[in-house]
């Protein structure tokens, strides 16, 4: 059928219906891309977005690096999305607490789960609960003012910082630990750590990974701005790099780009160490492969880190698949303070959603929750805490995609009416939960950016829950 | 004069029932679909009623001396905004036809005094309709293809300078989720595949760009970022592709699996 026929055909049945409600829970990238997909292929349906914080936006504005503010122009795209007509924001309520993911499915036609990764991965090894290791992604959260880690208070006070994984969120934690304070200055990193970077003693930061070179998860552009950090040199050991430019002469260009890259570092960097040896270069940051940690070690007192042993691996297979095997061989590494960044995970929200553990997803097929009709899920709680916003766009719209057809095939059933938020928010007034509309956040949005302006910043974000509602009169 | 317009737009608001907290939905426009059917007799009854009430007032208005402040242009754009302002709710009431109503602003926008200067780097989402600066009249219009997803050809015309990105926001293409990052080179949602000799013809690609294209999917040998690419003469009748995604290919099979059933 061609596409023009095909849309008519659509609006035609669209227009005959009843305006079929969708639910979404979770205002991240894939919540507001799946609804502004739904909203933009079906003329009547209305779309509720759920949130269980105040403020919306989820990893875009808690997440993405502060110094990367050019990501964050999805918020444009999404406001608009918020402010249409057909679509509704409900801030400060928590699904699976303040309401059930049943009680929604009674309220709405259907209902797509977007409420991506709050949680991460663990090592497993024997000190890991030491004063001092903490999960990166729980760093990240404290310097972008997420509220759960505002209490952080990481200690900055050793000299040599290592970071498990090689993953754009490792980098992300590389440069904001390294980045001289002026930089960090006129973000819209919070006041709280800004001040606790200025009185950080951190000047050497490792990146260590299990696996080689050619299996790196982070991407050319952030490499880059780490390898061009002023005030810092990379320290990448040549040795590492030895026969690679041979593999990966044939590799897929992004790869290619990105080896070629490293090897570059790696090499012009040997050669003028030996000049700059003396130089006052204040702060390093490196590279290691092939280690896999096996302890934290505690200091004398047994309270904090001292340093992790790691064994070295070896290559099993290549590309992608490659696996890493321990070869006997230990090495341990001094430092004071320890990020585990080997990924975000997503928790189970209700007893009702079937999820697998195993993968920490929810078990599905194209967005289409397996055995539960009407339920649906989209982003990183469908596919794996994996990849960056155009690949969890894409990953919304097909799942939106799903909803439409199953919308126009009557897999979903319009003609049962249902009531939508006027449901949902009897419950909520009945439990005590007074949701936040998405103009009471542009109250806070305002307070937060007037608060910036004084410091030249683009905001400076309220990271207490109970000063933003108080803000807006709740 | 300005209590004049007011006065006389008075009555023509009382016959309308007013939208409150009207808002601008995403205008889904595309040149080949036929104008969606919606009251287009009333719209058009109530567009000429306005237009009769502007062009009666205007003259009159710069006519007077009680503002020797404003400025000709001034006054008419203020009239032209105050229609448009009453226009809006109106037409969200009636259910009109979009394209109409983009029609008419544009109508409108073309009163503003200041084009809307969009940077090199960037540009607000929210920036949808394209003010006529009146400084490039001279330059002739570029014919540009996009080849959607579906298969569907958009035509459109853009100005030498203009960014295929920004033709594809200031025309209003139906292209889904184009420019994520609005031109800052911080996504590569702008992806597009050009013809080979095009492609061999344009600007030399920067680091940056190649850095944000290689996490594209669907890279091919002539593929390049949209909000780089700036439109010259020798682009007119230029063809470009919007690349396939992964799920595109999925949710085509599916549909296909459904429709044999």
């Amino acid at each position: 059928m061609a596409a023009p026929a095909r849309v008519g055909l659509r609006r035609w049945l669209s227009s005959r219906a009843p305006a079929p409600r969708i639910c979404v829970v979770g205002s991240g990238p894939a919540g507001f891309y799946t609804a502004q997909h739904i909203l933009k292929h079906h003329d009547l349906a209305q779309v509720d977005i759920y949130e269980k914080l105040p403020v919306p936006f989820g990893l875009v504005r808690f997440g993405v690096a502060p110094d990367h503010p050019e990501v964050k122009n999805v918020i444009n795209t999404f406001t608009h999305t918020a402010r249409s007509d057909r679509c509704a924001y409900y801030g400060n309520v928590t699904v699976g607490r303040d309401v059930t993911v049943g009680e929604l499915q009674q309220a709405y036609h259907a209902v797509v789960l977007s409420y991506g990764a709050e949680d991460n991965r663990v090592l497993g090894i024997p000190g890991e609960n030491l004063s001092g290791v903490y999960s990166a992604r729980a760093f990240v959260g404290w310097y972008n003012g997420l509220p759960e880690n505002r209490d952080l208070k990481p200690d900055l006070s050793c000299e040599t910082a290592l970071i498990l994984g090689h993953g754009n969120v490792a980098l992300d934690i590389a440069r904001i630990l390294l980045s001289p304070l002026d930089f960090l200055r006129k973000t819209d990193i919070t006041d709280c750590s800004l001040a606790a970077l200025a009185c950080s003693k951190v000047k050497r930061v490792w990146l260590a990974g299990r696996r080689g070179p050619l299996q790196v998860a982070f991407t050319i552009k952030e490499l880059r701005e780490m390898i061009n950090l002023p005030g810092t040199q990379p320290v990448l050991n040549p040795a590492d790099f030895t026969g690679l430019e041979n593999a990966v002469k044939d590799a897929p260009r992004p790869r290619k780009r990105l080896t070629e890259l490293m090897i570059k570092t790696a090499l012009e960097k040997h050669r003028e160490k030996a000049v700059m040896a003396q130089a006052a270069v204040p702060r390093q940051w490196g590279l290691k492969f092939q280690r896999s940690p096996q302890e934290v070690l505690p200091t004398a007192d047994g309270m904090r880190v001292r340093g992790v042993r790691m064994a070295l691996t070896r290559l099993e297979g290549s590309g992608d698949s490659a696996k890493a095997v321990p070869t006997g061989d230990m090495e341990e590494l001094e430092c004071g303070l320890v990020l585990s960044s080997i990924g975000y995970r997503s928790l189970p929200l209700d007893p009702a959603v079937p999820f697998d553990t195993q993968h920490s997803i929810i078990p599905n097929n194209l967005g289409r929750v397996m055995g539960v009709p009407g339920l649906y899920c989209s982003g990183w709680v469908k596919r794996g805490p994996v990849g960056v916003i155009i690949t969890t766009m894409n990953d919304s719209f097909d799942t939106a995609q799903s909803v439409l057809e199953d919308l126009q095939e009557g897999v979903l059933d319009v003609s049962v009416s249902k009531e939508g938020f006027g449901a949902v928010g009897s419950i909520l007034r009945s439990r005590g939960i007074r949701p936040v509309s998405f103009s009471e956040w542009e109250k806070i949005d305002a307070a937060e950016v007037a608060r910036g302006k004084a410091a030249g910043k683009p905001r400076e974000k309220i990271v207490d829950p109970q000063e933003m509602l108080q803000l807006i009169g709740h | 004069m300005m209590l004049v317009t007011i006065l006389c737009s008075v009555p023509v608001s009382a016959l309308i029932q007013p939208q409150v907290g009207w808002k601008a939905t995403r205008l889904k426009q595309s040149p080949s679909l036929p104008p969606q059917g919606g009251c287009p007799n009333f719209s058009l009854f109530f567009f000429f009623l306005l237009s009769t009430i502007f062009i009666t007032l205007t003259p009159a208005c710069l006519a007077t001396k009680d503002t020797p402040g404003d400025t000709k242009q001034d006054l008419s754009s203020m009239i032209a905004q105050g229609i448009s302002g009453l226009v809006r709710p109106l037409l969200s009431g009636l259910k009109v036809s979009k394209t109409h109503f983009v029609y008419f602003c544009k109508v409108t926008e073309q009163n503003c005094i200041r084009s809307k200067q969009v940077s090199r780097r960037g540009f607000s989402s929210t920036c949808k309709l394209q003010c006529a600066s009146g400084e490039s009249s001279s330059a002739d219009p570029v014919t540009v293809h996009f080849i959607n997803r579906d298969g569907e050809r958009l035509t459109t015309t853009a100005k030498e300078g203009e960014s295929l990105l920004e033709v594809v926001v200031n025309q209003n293409l139906a292209i889904d989720g184009f420019g994520a990052c609005e031109g800052t080179l911080a996504c590569s949602t702008c992806h597009l595949i050009f013809e080979k000799d095009v492609f061999q013809k344009l600007d030399a690609i920067s680091d940056e760009e190649m850095d944000m294209l290689d996490l594209a999917y669907g890279l091919t040998e002539t593929s390049r970022l949209g909000c780089q690419v700036r439109i010259k003469k020798l682009m007119d009748g230029l063809t470009v592709r919007v690349p396939v995604e992964v799920s595109d290919i999925r949710s085509q099979l599916e549909v296909g699996k459904q429709s044999k059933q």
